[in-house]
């Protein structure tokens, strides 16, 4: 039911959405060309690991994770229930909110993936050569692992961050920064392993969730992540999934405790 | 008769737009420091926006000696440049076009129509964005730091005129013309299709070609790419053309130099073009607003 209406919702205006996620492909366009022109300075070489090629299907592949791991208005829909008091529906409804928001953020997943396809497929399809070859099927089935748990991690974490609304009565501020941050640190701008002999911030990158959103993904179907390290690394994203999940369950009850509390 | 016509056009006094426009600074002034936390917050944010676009340059030229011919410092004053025009254009014009299909939608735009007073002047100042303008400073301040470095290195310092100074100043003021005509042009179609929703998203994609050098659009996909930014949109002449103008001073290469002569010309022709083309199309649209209301 959850699912057909999203899926109806998106596809009334699938025109203007499939140009919508083309035009999304732009800001890459300057960063290839950005890097070309690096490339053609430093000739035939490769900076950190990665060769032009490889950047290029970088950029590209965070596009996917992006696409997985991002949750448009998630945080400030909740934060914005909170406020207006919106929020009790679900008090007296016997469902689960968190479940059910993740519900219609799956159907709302699967109805843009049925048409962001087509852009994607294109553009995948225009820029073959840029890619390493066909992945083998263990690095194929990790990266659609890291994807799903990419999108969870995602879903978590920003359902964490909208129940801090519950405390605080506008999160905008701490949304944006929050985005700030994301931007940089889960490698949407750069692959974040340039930063490795980089202290502290290599770290700090290695450190938090964020890496998870966008960087790990790609560079796992780029071969990049191998052996060991790739299942290190699918373990500690399943347990950051694991504790945003606690937390967000932490944060729920405690903040409709709270909430009660003020009689709202 | 004729002396009640020349008494009504002498009250009828013109508006004093500076006047207008200074009223418009100060009242957001007033409105930004009433909600301080805020303001320092909105500061903190977008310099730190900057200085993680300039960590990210920073990790580049850990790797290469130069982006395209701009060698690290050139470049960050390219990046500051960068910085100063488009903080320019966000504190001064983004906040009142963002808002202009909001004032269609509830038809504040009838009320903005009858007023004594250029619309497109009103429309476009009603609102300054006073935080945006810490990245002003930012900018400033990471231009006087690269040009002290171009001006301390040991091979070919930099040697900085007053006269690039000056033509520096009005280049950035012709970029913020260039970038505030695509802006108003843009508000000016929401006004004809009567929503605006994408209208950030565009600008956002659009301004994202001009913060580069354009020596990077090289090949068979970057020359047309250069030619359609810089003579159809002229986009590309908004960072590069000041930029060039402090970095690589007249003189030092003969090559360069003609180019930047010639692009600084075509940047006067486009900025006229662009501020007298983006007013036509606003007045246009502006024959065909029909109020919410009716």
């Amino acid at each position: 039911m959850i699912l057909r209406i999203a899926l109806q919702e998106r596809l009334v205006y699938r025109g203007d959405f499939a140009l919508g996620t083309l035009m999304r492909f732009l800001p890459i366009v300057t960063q290839v060309f950005l890097w070309y022109a690096i490339f053609e300075t430093l000739g035939n070489t490769s900076i950190a690991g990665y060769k032009y090629e490889e950047f290029v299907a970088y950029y590209l592949l965070t596009m996917v994770a992006r696409a997985f791991s991002s949750m448009p208005g998630l945080s400030s829909q909740i934060a914005g229930q909170i406020r207006s008091g919106e929020i009790k529906k679900f008090l007296i409804q016997p469902i689960d909110p968190l479940g059910f928001m993740l519900l219609s953020r799956i159907a709302h997943k699967l109805a843009y993936y049925s048409v962001a396809a087509g852009p994607f497929a294109l553009v995948f399809f225009l820029c073959r050569g840029y890619f390493p070859g066909w992945p083998d099927a263990t690095t194929w089935a990790a990266f659609l692992t890291s994807l799903v748990l990419c999108f969870l991690l995602g879903y978590f974490l920003e359902a964490c961050l909208g129940l801090i609304g519950f405390w605080l009565l506008e999160v905008s501020s701490l949304l944006f920064v929050y985005m700030l941050f994301s931007f940089f640190l889960s490698g949407h701008m750069f692959p974040i392993d340039m930063l490795n002999d980089a202290e502290p911030w290599a770290t700090i990158v290695n450190t938090l969730p964020l890496q998870y959103l966008a960087y790990f993904p790609s560079a796992v179907l780029l071969g990049k992540i191998q052996g060991w390290e790739l299942v290190r690394g699918l373990t500690l994203e399943a347990l950051w999934v694991v504790f945003f999940i606690l937390l967000s369950r932490l944060l729920w009850l405690r903040g409709t405790r709270r909430y009660s509390a003020y009689g709202g | 008769m004729s002396s009640a016509g020349s008494k009504s056009t002498a009250t009828f006094r013109r508006p004093s737009y500076l006047g207008v426009f200074l009223t418009f600074a100060r009242n957001s002034l007033v409105r930004d420091m009433t909600f301080r936390g805020n303001f320092l917050i909105e500061c903190v944010t977008s310099v730190t926006w900057m200085a993680m676009n300039l960590g990210f340059y920073l990790i580049i030229f850990k790797y290469t000696r130069q982006i395209a011919g701009w060698d690290q410092y050139e470049f960050f004053a390219f990046l500051s440049t960068t910085m100063i025009v488009n903080s320019l254009v966000q504190s001064f014009f983004m906040p009142n076009c963002e808002e202009v299909s909001e004032l269609i939608r509830t038809g504040g735009l009838d009320f903005a129509l009858l007023k004594p007073i250029d619309t497109q002047f009103l429309i476009s100042l009603r609102k300054i964005e006073w935080a945006g303008l810490s990245n002003f400073a930012a900018g400033v301040i990471l231009l006087s730091v690269s040009l002290w470095q171009m001006a301390a290195r040991s091979d070919t310092p930099l040697i900085l005129s007053p006269q690039s100074l000056v033509l520096y100043g009005v280049y950035v003021l012709c970029g913020v013309a260039i970038m505030y005509s695509v802006m108003i042009s843009l508000a000016a179609t929401s006004i004809w299709l009567g929503q605006n929703r994408s209208l950030y998203d565009f600008w956002f994609y659009i301004t994202n070609f001009s913060r580069y050098p354009m020596e990077i659009y090289e090949g068979p996909w970057g020359r047309p790419l250069r030619m359609i930014f810089t003579f159809v949109l002229p986009i590309l002449l908004v960072v590069n053309v000041p930029a060039r103008i402090i970095a690589w001073p007249f003189g030092d290469d003969a090559q360069q130099s003609t180019l930047t002569w010639y692009l600084a010309a075509v940047t006067l022709l486009a900025t006229t073009l662009s501020l007298l083309a983006s007013r036509w199309l606003f007045t246009r649209a502006l024959r065909g607003y029909r109020s919410a209301s009716s």
